[in-house]
This record gives C-alpha cells, sequence and structure tokens, in this order.
C-alpha cells in the first residue's frame, strides 16, 4: 500500500462540502413535501375513492416501491425528451425524488388514515363537516401524532437519498465531493469526510424533527 | 415514442441481449443476497454484543452502537466510492462486484444489527432471567431459548431489508458492476430508446421485487398465525 | 455455623435502596417466610441470593463460605444450590413441558438425557402433571405452569427452593393445587424461602416468618407470634390490614 492518508489537502475544502449538505437538505425538503402532498390524496383516493381509483392509486404505489429510485429518475431523464418532454437534471432529479415520496408517503398516510378512530369520523359526520374538513380538522392532527416517527424516519432516509442527484450532475454534497476528488485525488479522504458531514447532517435533521414532534405532535421519541 | 420502440423490439429482443439482462438480472439479485447474508451474520454479532451488560465489554459495547449509528447515516452511494477507492489505494486486485458486495455487507450490518437487536429485546427479559437462574450462559441462552422464540421477530422485517437493497443496488451501475441499471444504460448508449432500454429494466426490477415483496407479506402472516 | 445466612445486605434498583441492612439465617430444613407489604423488598432478597440483583454490600454465606457474586464460578455454584420459581412461571415458551425440566440438567449439567427424562417424569407425576410431557406451556393454565415450574427447579436437585409470590398471578381456583404441591415439599423437608400473600398458607407451612417494610426485616420469630402478636407497630398495623380483608 502506498497511499497515505493527508487530510490537510481537503481541510480548505470543508465550507464547500457544508455549502453541498445545504443543497441536498433543500432537495431532500421539497421532495418531502412535494411527496407529502401526493401521499395524501393517494391516500384519501385509497381510503374513500371508488374502486378505479383506488386501483390507479395502488399500481402507482406499487411501481414506486418495487423498482429503484436511480432508474425512475434515469427514466424522467432520458425517456421522457423522446417524447418531448425535456427537463434539466435538477427538475428531473426533483420530480423523481418527489413522486418516490409521494409513493412511500401514500402507504404511510393511508395507515395513518386506516388508524383514526371510526367513531371520531361519526363524531366529525354529525358535526356536518365535508370530507375536506373532517381531513383538515380531524384526521391530519390526529395522523400527524400517529405518523410522526415513521415520517421523519423517511425524511432521513430521502436525505440520504439525495446523494444519488449527483449522477445527474446536481452539485449536492455528494456532486461536490466528487468534484474535489477529480481536483485533489484525495478520494478516501474526500469520501470520508463526505460521509462524517452526512452523519452530521442527518444527525442535526433528526434532533430538529425530535424537537418539532415534542412540540407540536406531542410525539415522544430519542434520536438514535 | 411508441413506433421508435415497435421498430426497436425485434433488435433489442435478440438471443445475446436476453441472455445479457438475465445475468445482469442474477447479478443484481445475488448483489442483494450476499450482501444481506453476510450482513445478518455481521449484524447479528454486534446486536448480541450491545445487548451484553458486563463492564468488561464496554468498549465493544460503543463500538457496536458507533458503528450501527454511523452507517445508517450513510448513504450507499458514499459507502461504495468509499469502499472503492479503500480496495484501490490498499492495492488489492478485487472485481467490482466485490466492491460493491463489500459495500451492501458493510450498510446491511448496521439496518439488520438493529432488527436483530429489536428482535433479541422483543422475547421478555423473564425469559432471560429464567435462563440466567438455571446457569445458562450467554451462548446457550441466545441458542437454545431466545433465537427459537425471537426468530419470527426478525425474520421479517430482515427479508424486507433485503427486498428493499435490491433496489437500492441499482447504485452499484456506478462503479462498473453490470448489474440491471448498467444494463439500461449500455443498451441506451447502444442507440436504442432510453423509454425501452429504462421502462424495460424497470420491469425487471418490478418482476423481483413485486413477488418477494408479497411473499414477504404473506411470509408474515403466517408467522404470526403458528 | 448457620446453614445459609444472610448478614447485612444492601441493594439497589437503579438509585433507590431496595433492600438495606437485611440480615437472616436459614436452618436445613427451615422453612422462612417473608411477608410484608408490596415494594418492602421481599423478592428483592431472593432475587439477590440468585444473583439476579447485586447486593451492594454485606455477604451472603452458604455454610460458612461466602458467594462471591462478581466471580462467575461462584455463582454458578451457588445457583446450583439455590432453584427460584417466579410469579410469572418463566416457563421456556419454545419447549415442551418435559424439555422445560430436563433442559439445565442435561445441557448445563451434563447429566444422561435418559436418567434425568426418568427423574422428570416422576417430577412432573408429583406434582400432577404426568399427562402433560408433550405440552407446551401456552396450552397450559397457569396452575399447571407453575407447577411445571416447581418441577422444573426441582429438576437441578437445589438445596434451597426460593418461591416469589408464585400463587400471586393465578386465579384463585388454581391456587390451592400449586399450594398443595408446595406442601408436599415442606413435609419432605425442604429448606424454603417463600415470599407469599397467602396468610393461612404461611402459617400453615413455615417454620419462621420475617415481617419485611421498606427494604427491612423489621421482625423476625415463630409464625404464630408474628401474625398474631407482633412486638412492631409496623407489623400490627399491616396485620390488623391483612386480618380486616
Amino acid at each position: 500500500m502506498n497511499y497515505t492518508i493527508h487530510f490537510s489537502q481537503v481541510v480548505e475544502y470543508i465550507p464547500y462540502l457544508i455549502g453541498g449538505a445545504w443543497i441536498s437538505l433543500q432537495v431532500a425538503f421539497l421532495a418531502f413535501c412535494g411527496g407529502m402532498v401526493i401521499g395524501l390524496f393517494g391516500a384519501m383516493a385509497k381510503t374513500f375513492g371508488g374502486r378505479m381509483t383506488r386501483m390507479v392509486v395502488d399500481a402507482y404505489v406499487s411501481f414506486i416501491t418495487n423498482t429503484p429510485q436511480l432508474v425512475q429518475i434515469y427514466f424522467l431523464y432520458f425517456a421522457l425528451p423522446e417524447v418531448g418532454i425535456l427537463m434539466n437534471s435538477y427538475q428531473a432529479v426533483l420530480l423523481g425524488m418527489t413522486l418516490n415520496a409521494g409513493g412511500y408517503l401514500t402507504e404511510i398516510q393511508r395507515a395513518g388514515f386506516l388508524s383514526v378512530r371510526q367513531s371520531e369520523l361519526e363524531a366529525a359526520e354529525t358535526l356536518g363537516m365535508n370530507l375536506m374538513q373532517k381531513v383538515r380538522y380531524v384526521i391530519l392532527p390526529h395522523i400527524m401524532k400517529v405518523l410522526f416517527p415513521s415520517l421523519s424516519n423517511l425524511y432521513i432516509l430521502m436525505t440520504l437519498g439525495t446523494s444519488m442527484a449527483a449522477i445527474f450532475g446536481l452539485e449536492e454534497l455528494t456532486g461536490r465531493a466528487l468534484n474535489i476528488n477529480a481536483e485533489t485525488f484525495r478520494s478516501i479522504e474526500v469520501f470520508s469526510l463526505t460521509a462524517l458531514l452526512y452523519i452530521v447532517v442527518t444527525v442535526v435533521a433528526s434532533l430538529l424533527l425530535l424537537a418539532v414532534g415534542r412540540v407540536f405532535f406531542r410525539v415522544k421519541g430519542k434520536v438514535f | 415514442m411508441w413506433e421508435r420502440i415497435a421498430e426497436e423490439l425485434p433488435r433489442f429482443f435478440t438471443y445475446y441481449n436476453v441472455i445479457f439482462f438475465l445475468k445482469a438480472m442474477f447479478t443484481t439479485f445475488l448483489l442483494s443476497l450476499v450482501g444481506c447474508l453476510l450482513g445478518s451474520v455481521m449484524g447479528g454479532v454486534l446486536a448480541v454484543i450491545k445487548i451484553t451488560k458486563s463492564n468488561l465489554l464496554r468498549p465493544l459495547r460503543i463500538a457496536a452502537v458507533v458503528y450501527v449509528e454511523f452507517f445508517r447515516r450513510i448513504p450507499f452511494l458514499v459507502t461504495l466510492l468509499l469502499i472503492f477507492f479503500v480496495f484501490q489505494a490498499l492495492g488489492l486486485e478485487v472485481s467490482v462486484f466485490t466492491v460493491a458486495v463489500v459495500s451492501v455487507w458493510i450498510i446491511a450490518t448496521a439496518f439488520i444489527a438493529e432488527i436483530v437487536r429489536s428482535g433479541l429485546e422483543a422475547v421478555p427479559k423473564t425469559q432471560w432471567e429464567a435462563a440466567e437462574v438455571l446457569n445458562f450462559n450467554l451462548r446457550q441462552t441466545l441458542k437454545m431459548v431466545i433465537l427459537p422464540q425471537a426468530w419470527k421477530v426478525i425474520l421479517p422485517p430482515a427479508f424486507s431489508f433485503f427486498v428493499l437493497f435490491i433496489k437500492d443496488t441499482a447504485l452499484a451501475s456506478q462503479i462498473g458492476v453490470v448489474e440491471l441499471t448498467y444494463s439500461a444504460k449500455v443498451l441506451n448508449n447502444k442507440g436504442f430508446s432510453a423509454a425501452l432500454a429504462f421502462g424495460f429494466v424497470l420491469l425487471l426490477y418490478y418482476t423481483i421485487s413485486y413477488p418477494l415483496t408479497k411473499f414477504g407479506t404473506w411470509m408474515e402472516k403466517k408467522i404470526e398465525i403458528s | 455455623m448457620k446453614y445459609l445466612s444472610i448478614d447485612q445486605c444492601d441493594a439497589f434498583y437503579g438509585d433507590q435502596k431496595v433492600l438495606e441492612c437485611v440480615s437472616l439465617d436459614v436452618d436445613k430444613g427451615d422453612v422462612v417466610s417473608l411477608i410484608g407489604p408490596s415494594g418492602s423488598g421481599k423478592s428483592t432478597l431472593l432475587r439477590v441470593l440468585v444473583g439476579l440483583n447485586q447486593p451492594t454490600s454485606g455477604r451472603i454465606l452458604l455454610e460458612g463460605e461466602a458467594i462471591d457474586y462478581k466471580n462467575r464460578r461462584s455463582l454458578k455454584k451457588a445457583r446450583e444450590r439455590f432453584a427460584i420459581v417466579f410469579q410469572q412461571y418463566n416457563l421456556f415458551q419454545n419447549m415442551t413441558v418435559l424439555k422445560n425440566v430436563t433442559v439445565a440438567p442435561v445441557k448445563i449439567q451434563g447429566r444422561p438425557k435418559k436418567e434425568v427424562e426418568a427423574e422428570a417424569v416422576l417430577l412432573l407425576e408429583k406434582v400432577g402433571l404426568g399427562e402433560k410431557l408433550k405440552s407446551y406451556p401456552d396450552e397450559l393454565s397457569g396452575g399447571q405452569q407453575q407447577r411445571v415450574a416447581i418441577a422444573r427447579s426441582l429438576a437441578l436437585k437445589p438445596e434451597i427452593l426460593l418461591l416469589d409470590e408464585v400463587t400471586s398471578a393465578l386465579d384463585p381456583e388454581l391456587v390451592t393445587e400449586v399450594l398443595d404441591t408446595i406442601r408436599l415439599l415442606a413435609k419432605e423437608g425442604r429448606t424454603m424461602i417463600i415470599v407469599s400473600h397467602e396468610m393461612g398458607f404461611v402459617l400453615e407451612v413455615s417454620s419462621k416468618i420475617a415481617f419485611m417494610d421498606a427494604g427491612r426485616i423489621i421482625e423476625v420469630g415463630e409464625p404464630r407470634k408474628i401474625l398474631e402478636q407482633p412486638d412492631t407497630d409496623r407489623a400490627r398495623e399491616f396485620m390488623g390490614k391483612i386480618l380486616r380483608h
């Protein structure tokens, strides 16, 4: 072995990497929010929809959860131009991640819907609430409390998942790591530092989520 | 798009391409299977270390906790690249497949360790105590009392992790492992429509993942009843 | 020299002191009952004896020899001489009744399987479960499970049997069958330490009763005396409450 570890050469890039981590968090956040909206409609469709609607949602969820996210994004990025839909890499990655999250979040939120007690729904019925009001005032507050742990878990996994954006040339954390690697050839140092930053970022995210859960949804839980 | 696909189809499904896809599919499957099997062994060891109580093993316990927490917070792609370069730096001539298997192994160890630990903890503490006062040592307690009860809790989530990772191994295409995703890229580069190449590979992933997922759910129900 | 002597033992559960300067002597063939309000440390004392809770100070002597609970070999030897039966029976759920009884003698003590099985069948017949050898714990009633648990601990041929509220988890109609089994053991002259809330039973089988409160042994003595004319106010108050039931 004739490789010696020199962290000194990559130290100057740390702020650049941290900037990348910030982009990773943003991408994850945007995709998560988009996915939540899709998931909410998906879950509503599966709970209250007719047979056809349910079948369409089932097909979507089944497709998303049984194929790799990377290939989904490849498809969007390379195949859609063949029918004239052109996207830049950022749009393709974001759309891909959002659609992917939507599939998983449909499943998660549907489980939440199912856990709403029938009696609460009947109470809402007698109060004369319509569907949107029921969702807004009865179902959502309840499922947020029940689902918060699995939602935060998914958010962390999605933050890690954003690293595949680098494959499409996005300069988020992994993308920037690849840039530094190409410049310095200090591969081990660069990627171990990157790994460490992912750990820091996700631990910070977990802590924030924990605080949010405690304050807004009365969820007890631990970071690790 | 449809005319182009229709036109390309006969050329796409030649004997050699079909063999190429089947091999790639097998590689995809094997990558997750071998990585997860190795990961189960190591994860099992880590889980057992984590539940020990003795002061002597404290440093090992801390190491196990750090390992599990860290490697669940590193993206698979970054692990792949890191392991790839570590092998290179060590001057070890190994195939990219080996690099990918080792990476799956490392990540799977961390996740499966948590699955096994919660399985072991699902067995009531009183079963441990009963074994302890009968002078069972840790190995005997695990083998004769805890594992025969805990496997029902461990197997379903461990299996779904394996199925989940079949999809994550798509990232191994980035270091040149000829698995399904890579095979789609190859055919796309040969000039075939991306819709056809990637669409077909999505379908292949689905045909692996969907039955396995169904099998997992069936198994979980079956175990629950028994 | 006393057979078993507990000498000024302290024990903690987390930060809480659960045993405080507990001393108690047990002679061979004694049946000592521990009574007192819940949380008074009765069960903890039994758990300390088998090393499930570590004493923080004090000594426990068996035939004059101190047990070193920090030493594996010493602890192992102690556990061969003590056997404990738990409130929740704690039978191994994955084993048949016969396997539950034979597993430790065969796998841990390395005794011949045939011999152990023959003994186990006799033991199970003695506790009235000769028909249930092939059953699994979840197919038995609580009383039956508890009798298997007693047979399991006897299979190891312990010198001292510790019974930790063995009837508390049982439905009232199942209590008698377990008490009958214990009566049988008392008649055989087994040394036992019993934690129990069944005062009539305690009075009948005990040679000695210790009243515990807040982690201490408040009073020790003749069964009838402790139950009917205790010296301390706390014991009197407790007995008063029990008798009013």
